[in-house]
């Protein structure tokens, strides 16, 4: 049989479709190293019409019939313009800014004029958002950990989500990387890099209140840190510092100390009565009152978030038992 | 100043805080916590509303040391106090009634999870409902979105994750056009706090070039609101995410999340625009007919559905539909009929959620309508509290749907042109006689013995089951019997919002 050649805009459109996946031929570990090709080609086209043939899916089918497709694609062509259209012509009808309404400045200029005297931070985007509008960052820092939460719920293994045959590929995965890993550039490369991103890290995480950065940035970089020992040295190495429990009860003592400093803040600026904490001179390490306590905590979890997702993609958990 | 006037402080914190402390708890421990927690709230949002009925005025509170421009700020009238009142009587009541539902369908280590998702949630709940400030609402917003992702992969079954794909989708598009809303009019105002916003645009809608700009970013922030609370063209999520969540969350979902959004929506409509101002706008007559297309098409979906918690769900499309008509016909009586149905929906339609399971648990764990003949007889209590709450969902004197009708009718009546009031009216027969249709074919079918011969012998219930429905009836009687006193307290709680 003489053998079809397919151009690759036509294997694009079949990855349009849905019919074949485009990373297939350049992902092996997706397949099971004793089952041959031949064989795991033969498995996936029995499973395939498995799934063609349940009912949910035939009437799946019917649905995305020839025309309903047409439709639905003229009909998303259609109001995707029209918004686009609808959102150039309100940005090109907008008050200029400042000039046709002074008053719009009103709330940035105190921001920007009295920020430093009136917060103690230097930094006016933290003394902003740390001081001026600090609820918002206190439900920012929760959605974090929310998306946190799902995504455990998402992918930390149970009985749920592991049957036997996924249970065989994590563990062949588990081994293959440690293999991998043992001697390679990689691992020099973290050596020498990692403690540099650490301190990077802290050094962004502190000097928040001063310039550039905060908890947010600070705790990207310190999660940076986390994935790149994690990738370089296993996953055993930092499940000696990192455990399921320690995460956890890291994560809520940061998130707790958050939520009731603040709690202690909103009660008495809105009572009128007097905060006892110190708001230090603007430009110094200890300034800006609970900035940099604010700062630390938020840094904690943004870190243990990065590191908790890239275990959980990665394995199936966070930290070792 | 009155301590009582830090309790929505104290709501909003402390969920956040319970919400992370779940997640450390096993998760017996977590239940038992939630449910504990959502006692305490009740009281402190009673003690709340008893507070501004004894004043008759709202209080605004000041988040930290930076008053009103500058700093956050929360707000507590009568209205805010009774919605969160409702949410949190609700929510006790699935968290309640479901919850032996969520050991069986909740995988045993995550269940303390999903308790700490339900308080996070019980904290935007509030947040929503009290916010005086449109990026806190958006906030807030963000971590409802997740948190009902959330509670809906929670049962990880193949569906389940399917219907949150779809919904997340859906309320990610919500999300983004509600923020490019809000960004609009902050570009145009240059605040965020609602009332200092709305001065500004008192005074910006004197240059007709700005009012358009003001009508499209309003239009922008409704459209996006409205797919996530389910506006008509944009329901065909809610089957799914209803009907395969656990019954906790599938009445969570159904009862509150879209309400909240909803009475963000009106909030951001009287304290943002200002009412007389979207009166005149036509994103009102869109509301309307949209309103108007959702219950008849909601109706006709749940007419076809072949499965109880389908039927459910549809109709909760239509249900949400009533809600945008009442925001359509505008008028201060067309939005007490709307947030009236706020009630009576939530009261109802959890009670709904968590009764289908039960009847399907008798049914060979079957939602299908052939499978369930007869299940209101192996299960007498489910039987009859279905039949409470579909009668109510019918309107049926005494219960909570049946004031909401008359307020709808009246309120066309009152407050439109003729055009809309022979329309509204029209729609509300057609709805009314369908609903009467697919539910009472419901009931029958609940009461027809499957095969007569054999004695059936009914289940019991635990308490835990029996008290939140309890509870919920008396809502709803209390919505059906008592509903002046419920709507003096909505109308003096909009005339504190102008």
């Amino acid at each position: 049989m003489k053998k079809q050649k397919i151009t690759a805009g036509e294997r694009f459109r079949r990855w349009l479709d849905g019919e074949t996946d485009i990373m297939e031929s350049l992902m092996d570990f997706n397949e099971n190293p004793y089952v041959s090709h031949h064989e795991a080609k033969e498995n996936k086209r029995i499973r395939n019409r498995r799934i063609d043939e349940s009912t949910s899916a035939k009437r799946m089918m019917s649905a995305e019939r020839k025309g309903f497709r047409v439709m639905y694609s003229v009909v998303a062509v259609i109001s995707c313009v029209s918004l686009i259209g609808v959102l150039l012509f309100v940005l090109a009808n907008l008050p200029r800014y400042g000039v046709e309404n002074p008053r719009t400045v009103e709330v940035v200029s105190r921001y920007v004029e009295k920020g430093v005297s009136e917060t103690g931070a230097v930094n006016i985007v933290a003394g902003m958002i740390l001081d001026y509008r600090a609820f918002d960052t206190l439900g920012e820092s929760h959605v974090l950990f929310t998306a946190l939460v799902c995504v455990m719920i998402l992918l930390r293994k149970d009985r749920k989500n592991m049957s036997g045959v996924m249970d065989d590929y994590y563990t062949i995965a588990k081994e293959r990387f440690h293999e991998i890993s043992t001697e390679s550039i990689l691992r020099l490369v973290g050596a020498l890099l990692i403690p540099c991103i650490f301190v990077f890290g802290i050094y962004v995480l502190l000097n928040g209140q001063n310039g550039p950065g905060g908890g947010f940035s600070g705790g990207a970089v310190m999660g940076a840190g986390f994935i790149m020992a994690s990738a370089s040295f296993g996953f055993d190495r930092v499940d000696r510092v990192i455990t399921q429990k320690l995460s956890a009860f890291i994560a809520f003592a940061a998130l707790s100390f958050y939520s009731f400093a603040k709690g202690y803040v909103f009660f008495t600026g809105a009572n009128g009565l007097e905060n006892h904490i110190p708001k230090g001179t603007p430009g110094a390490i200890l300034s800006g009152g609970l900035i940099l306590p604010l700062d630390i905590a938020v840094g904690i979890v943004v870190a243990f978030t990065m590191f908790g997702f890239y275990s959980l993609f990665r394995r199936g958990n966070i930290g070792g038992q | 100043m009155d301590f009582i006037r830090n309790f929505p402080l104290f709501t909003i914190v402390l969920s956040l805080f319970s919400g992370v402390l779940c997640t450390v708890f096993k998760g017996r421990t977590a239940r038992i916590y939630t449910a504990v927690y959502e006692c305490f709230l009740t009281a402190l949002v009673s003690c709340v509303l008893w507070y501004t009925m004894k004043t008759g005025t709202s209080f605004t509170y000041v988040m930290g040391e930076f008053p009103a421009p500058w700093g956050n700020e929360i707000r507590a009238g009568t209205l805010e106090a009774v919605i969160a009142l409702l949410f949190l009587v609700v929510l006790f009541s699935s968290v309640v009634g479901g919850w032996n539902f969520v050991s069986t369908d909740i995988d045993e280590s995550k269940i303390n999870l999903y308790y700490g998702l339900i308080n996070l949630m019980t904290a935007a709940l509030m947040a929503m409902t009290w916010t005086n400030d449109l990026f806190t609402g958006y906030v807030f917003l963000e971590i409802l979105t997740l948190t009902s992702c959330g509670i809906l992969i929670v049962r990880e079954i193949g569906r389940t994750t399917l219907a949150a794909v779809r919904y997340m989708i859906m309320n990610l598009l919500g999300s983004a056009l509600f923020l490019l809303g809000v960004v609009l009019l902050y570009d145009i105002t240059g605040h965020l706090l609602m009332v200092p916003m709305r001065e500004q645009i008192g005074l910006l809608i004197q240059d007709p070039g700005n009012r358009m700009i003001l009508t499209l970013a309003v239009g922008i922030l409704t459209i996006g609101l409205g797919i996530k609370s389910g506006l008509f063209p944009f329901y065909f999520w809610m089957p799914d995410t209803y009907g395969w969540a656990t019954p906790t969350s599938a009445s969570i979902l159904s009862a509150l999340v879209s309400k909240c959004y909803l009475f963000l929506l009106i909030k951001i409509y009287w304290r943002v625009v200002g009412i007389d101002m979207f009166q005149q706008m036509p994103i009102r007559n869109l509301l309307l007919v949209l309103g108007m297309c959702g219950i008849v098409f909601g109706s006709l979906s749940a007419l076809r559905a072949g499965n109880i918690n389908r039927m459910t769900a549809f109709s909760s499309a239509a249900q949400i539909g009533y809600i945008y008509m009442g925001i359509g016909i505008g008028g201060e009586i067309g939005y007490t009929a709307a947030i009236f149905h706020i009630f009576a929906h939530a009261v109802t339609k959890s009670m709904l959620f968590l009764t289908t399971p039960r009847l399907a648990a008798v049914s060979e764990d079957s939602l299908l309508f052939r499978k369930l003949t007869g299940s209101g007889l192996r299960d007498k209590n489910a039987g009859i509290y279905f039949m409470v709450s579909a009668f109510s969902m019918i309107g049926i004197p005494m219960f909570a749907g049946f004031s909401s009708k008359i307020m709808f009718g009246v309120a066309a009546v009152r407050a439109g042109s003729v055009r809309e009031m022979v329309m509204v009216i029209i729609v509300l027969a057609l709805s009314s006689s369908l609903n009467a249709y697919y539910f009472i074919r419901t009931i029958i079918r609940l009461y027809t013995r499957s095969d007569p011969g054999r004695r059936v012998r009914p289940v019991r219930h635990r308490l835990s089951y029996n008290i939140p429905m309890i509870l919920l009836t008396a809502a709803n009687l209390l919505l059906g019997l008592g509903s002046v006193a419920i709507v003096d307290m909505i109308q003096r709680g909009l005339e504190m919002f102008s």
